[in-house]
């Protein structure tokens, strides 16, 4: 165990005191003690970042099912860094503004810390581990952290309903993405992601590529709220704003991200991962900014707007991915540098965004767009922060965001020019679909400004009365939006620290030794296309932001049935109710009617198995000759057979069975089994004076005589029944393969058990064992007898 | 009654053993109960069916573990020939004890089921 597991572990630790010290410790907000874990790994990850520079990786291994190859590897190199730092940076302001969101008093703060440290460790361990089946563990962890954070307010119905949507489709993209990885280890017998890299060549080649590609993907996309599994995200919103900031802002939705970065060097060389990256991602784009603008939530705006933003990353390293191809490297490897810096900014602007939004509600009650307006007097710092992060979100300049739009519309005007997999023709839906996308993303980064901020004020409308938030809750949007504005300003600062060994990570087979990528962002290029479309950007959207009222209905044009929401939630009940009916139809609760199937299982799995094998075979060899006796005992018997099949009344029917009985007895003296013969008898009178006894005592009220109703299923089942084992004792005594042991038992039975009775002998002597349990079976259905009888507690008693 | 002790001790050599004899004794036992009551038999006979069931089943599974004993395994049986004073020269086999318990559960069971059924209205 090095610092680095402990740094992992450490969350889940320390979460185990938080109820201890939230019991002990009642006057001092829990979130305090809380606040000191996240600040010092953030520290510990940064002093990391130092000697990351010289492009060194931390590895060190735990053994923990070493058997199994599964091992619990820490692994800290340039993207396993950015992320661990976002998520501790993050993580420190969000713990530090949740002591301020939620109330001492009302809230049950040791359960919502305990889940956020559990997030926070599963985060760490997602993004830092090296072993795909530790990686899917912490994965999972996440999934059901989240589940636990979104159902925060468990009291409400929409908390719950959205924890379990968030729950049901990311635990799907996690299993998938589980047989994704057992496919990989198929393909090169590791689970750890460095060997697995290592070994690509074997992987390209494989029959399975493509299949463990699809379902990692699946894992990715569903965690990170892609088309068309962006659904549970806006329904996600339910939880509490720190949370919301957090888990479904900075972190968990990039989770997906991390992931399709890091097994970017896997599968990267192939045309499907170029393609399905790209096109989900810029489509997610496209139809997350789209529908972020019929919100009326501000959060539902964000989260629409986390979607598309995630869309943008996912597809820039789509397109990134492209640039394994080319000999041009820096010319196209601009898309993955791009992914990574906007991976940053949108974790500072989105952020510092869902803690304005927080904040208006925490001070006005609302999130209504629809009742706020003319905040702006009243609520300066907070309305600055927000402009910040929206402009920046929107791309203007001079924020960070706009620097990462141009890298953004940089490679996709880049992919034109690319001449492999087809990407010169249909490559043109990126650009167009990446320009469209950013026309609504700055519409709605305008609406969220505008229309909370200015216009007039309703006071009216309003649940409290508005005014400026606490400093403690303003400090950390204010660190946010402070890094938009120097990322803005000094990119560089980031350049070599944080991006470029996550590039060097992301794209590992471009670099030789000792070489490593130019990163270089200016706020200037000149005049080149991006700024143009940019501007082309800005105008149209201001237009369209001035006219929205007049278009706007033509969001009412998309059918209620055919939203996504809708077809999930009919799935879920279709589903529901199918399975119902299915189980109600075969769950009949009719004895009868499970007979049915058992034995017509049986007909069809023994008569196909006879089928398929050719066993049957008849042979009479070992048959003996046919006495007259035989011939006259079998006519009884079948007659009796006939009699209680057909009879009419059930003493007729208990009769004939006690003659079918009798024959079978003198069957037994016929064939020289006097034991059995004798014991058959007294057995066949015992039961037969049973079912009288049971015939005696039926109930009065259906006690009409009645004749058997034919059935034409169960005739054909029992035909089928006595046919199948027919031919069965036919084909197996046909073809009897050795010979019985029957003559050990005939030399021995006096020699060995001391006995002339064979029979006996072997009942109590050679095969003892059996007896004994034998009479267990008599010992307990005479115990059961007589409690059944004896122990009747009667309706009333019970009650 | 006596025939089915006779084949009950018979049963190693000819037809018999302790299940049909079992079964004999409890036909000798429900005989006494069809001619007289359930009471009546009970004060006649003062046993404890369940019991005997019990009985019969510790002495079968004794038999078993007493091949423990002579260090073989399980349920192996021996015989040998005795000079008992009453008798003379005797076979005596431990299946024999493992047949008495049979012979004791068969008539437990077969009784019990019997009388719970008869006394009960």
């Amino acid at each position: 165990m090095t610092l680095l597991h402990w740094a992992i572990l450490a969350p889940f630790l320390f979460a185990t005191f938080i109820p201890l010290v939230y019991k002990k410790i009642p006057k001092i907000h829990t979130g305090w003690f809380v606040l000191v874990l996240p600040v010092v790994l953030f520290l510990y990850f940064l002093q990391l970042l130092l000697s990351q520079k010289h492009q060194e990786t931390m590895i060190s291994t735990v053994e923990w099912i070493p058997s199994l190859g599964i091992n619990f590897t820490a692994y800290v190199d340039g993207l396993g860094l950015l992320f661990a730092l976002l998520i501790t940076g993050i993580g420190s302001l969000v713990v530090l503004y949740s002591i301020y969101y939620l109330s001492k008093e009302k809230e049950q703060l040791h359960t919502f810390y305990v889940y956020l440290l559990m997030f926070m460790g599963a985060m760490l361990g997602v993004v830092l581990s090296d072993n795909t089946i530790v990686l899917y563990t912490f994965w999972e962890l996440t999934s059901f952290s989240s589940f636990l954070l979104i159902g925060y307010w468990y009291h409400r119905e929409k908390s719950i309903y959205g924890a379990q949507k968030s729950m049901l489709i990311t635990v799907f993209g996690g299993l998938s993405m589980l047989g994704g990885f057992i496919l990989l280890y198929l393909m090169t017998g590791t689970f750890s992601i460095r060997e697995t890299i290592a070994n690509v060549d074997t992987i390209l080649s494989h029959d399975l590529f493509l299949f463990a590609m699809i379902l990692i993907l699946l894992g990715a996309f569903t965690k990170s709220a892609q088309f068309p599994f962006y659904i549970w995200l806006p329904d996600a919103m339910e939880a509490p704003t720190p949370v919301s900031a957090y888990l479904h802002s900075a972190t968990m939705v990039k989770a997906g991200i991390y992931l399709v970065a890091r097994f970017s060097p896997i599968f990267a060389f192939s045309a499907e991962w170029f393609w399905t990256v790209s096109l989900f991602g810029i489509f997610t784009l496209f139809w997350g900014s789209f529908n972020a603008v019929k919100q009326t939530d501000l959060k539902a705006i964000l989260a629409f707007s986390t979607v598309s933003q995630l869309g943008m990353i996912m597809s820039l390293l789509g397109v990134g991915a492209a640039s394994l191809h080319f000999e041009n490297v820096q010319f196209y490897t601009v898309a993955t540098l791009a992914a990574i810096f906007h991976l940053i900014n949108h974790a500072t602007f989105k952020g510092s965004l869902f803690m304005v939004v927080g904040i208006i509600d925490h001070e006005t009650g609302t999130r209504d767009i629809r009742k706020l307006g003319g905040l702006m007097s009243l609520m300066p710092i907070t309305f600055t922060i927000a402009i910040i992060g929206a402009f920046s979100m929107a791309g203007l300049p001079p924020f960070n965001g706009f620097l990462s739009k141009e890298m953004f519309f940089t490679s996709m005007i880049r992919v034109l020019e690319m001449d492999l997999f087809r990407a010169d023709t249909w490559g043109i839906l990126l650009p167009i679909l990446a320009w469209t996308g950013s026309v609504f993303t700055f519409l709605y980064s305008m609406v969220l400004v505008f229309k909370t901020f200015t216009g007039k004020l309703q006071k009216e409308k309003l649940p409290k009365v508005p005014h400026e938030a606490p400093i403690g809750m303003l400090i950390p949007p204010i660190i946010l939006a402070s890094l938009v504005v120097i990322f803005g300003f000094f990119p560089d600062l980031l350049a070599y620290t944080l991006i470029e060994p996550a590039m060097a990570s992301v794209l590992p087979s471009l670099l030789t030794d000792k070489d490593h990528f130019h990163v270089h962002i200016e706020m200037w290029h000149g005049f080149t296309p991006e700024l143009f479309m940019t501007i082309g950007v800005i105008l149209l959207g201001t237009v369209l932001f001035l006219t929205l009222p007049k278009w706007k209905k033509i969001y009412n044009l998309q059918p209620e049935k055919l939203t996504l929401n809708k077809m999930y939630d009919r799935f879920l009940s279709t589903l529901d109710d199918t399975s119902s009916r299915f189980t109600r139809f075969y769950m009949t609760g009719f004895i009868r009617d499970y007979l049915v199937y058992i034995f017509a299982f049986m007909i069809v799995l023994v008569g196909t198995s006879m089928a398929i094998q050719e066993a049957f075979s008849f042979n009479p060899d070992h048959s003996a000759s046919i006495g007259i006796y035989e011939v006259i005992l079998a006519l009884v018997m079948i007659a009796g057979t006939l009699t209680t099949v057909f009879s009419k009344s059930r003493l007729t029917a208990i009769i004939a069975l006690g003659s079918v009985g009798y024959s079978l007895s003198l069957f037994f003296v016929l064939f020289r089994a006097p034991d059995l013969a004798l014991t058959q008898l007294i057995i066949e009178t015992v039961s037969v004076a049973l079912f009288l006894l049971a015939f005696y005592h039926l109930p009065e009220l259906k006690r009409k005589e009645k004749r058997l109703r034919f059935r034409i299923v169960n005739f054909i089942i029992s035909l089928g029944v006595g046919t199948i084992v027919t031919l069965v004792a036919i084909s197996s005594h046909s073809e009897r393969v050795s010979e019985t042991i029957a003559s050990y038992f005939i030399e021995n039975s006096y020699e060995l058990g001391g006995g002339k009775n064979m029979v006996n002998v072997i009942l109590v002597d050679f095969r003892g064992f059996d007896t004994m349990f034998e009479i267990t079976v008599l010992g307990i259905a005479a115990l059961a007898i007589y409690s059944m009888i004896k122990l009747r507690l009667s309706r009333r008693e019970e009650g | 009654m006596t025939f089915s002790l006779y084949l009950f001790f018979a049963g190693h050599n000819a037809p018999g053993g302790g299940f049909i004899g079992g079964l004999m004794t409890s036909a000798a036992i429900v005989l006494l109960l069809i001619a007289y009551d359930v009471k009546t038999v009970k004060n006649i006979l003062p046993v404890n069916y369940l019991k005997m069931t019990a009985v019969g089943l510790l002495i079968a599974v004794m038999t078993g573990v007493g091949s423990f004993l002579f260090g073989v395994p399980f349920l192996t049986h021996t015989f040998g020939h005795f000079h008992l004073p009453v008798l003379g020269e005797t076979e005596l086999a431990t299946a024999v004890l493992f047949d008495l318990g049979v012979y004791l559960v068969v008539i437990g069971v077969t009784m019990t089921i019997i009388q719970t059924i008869g006394e009960t209205e």
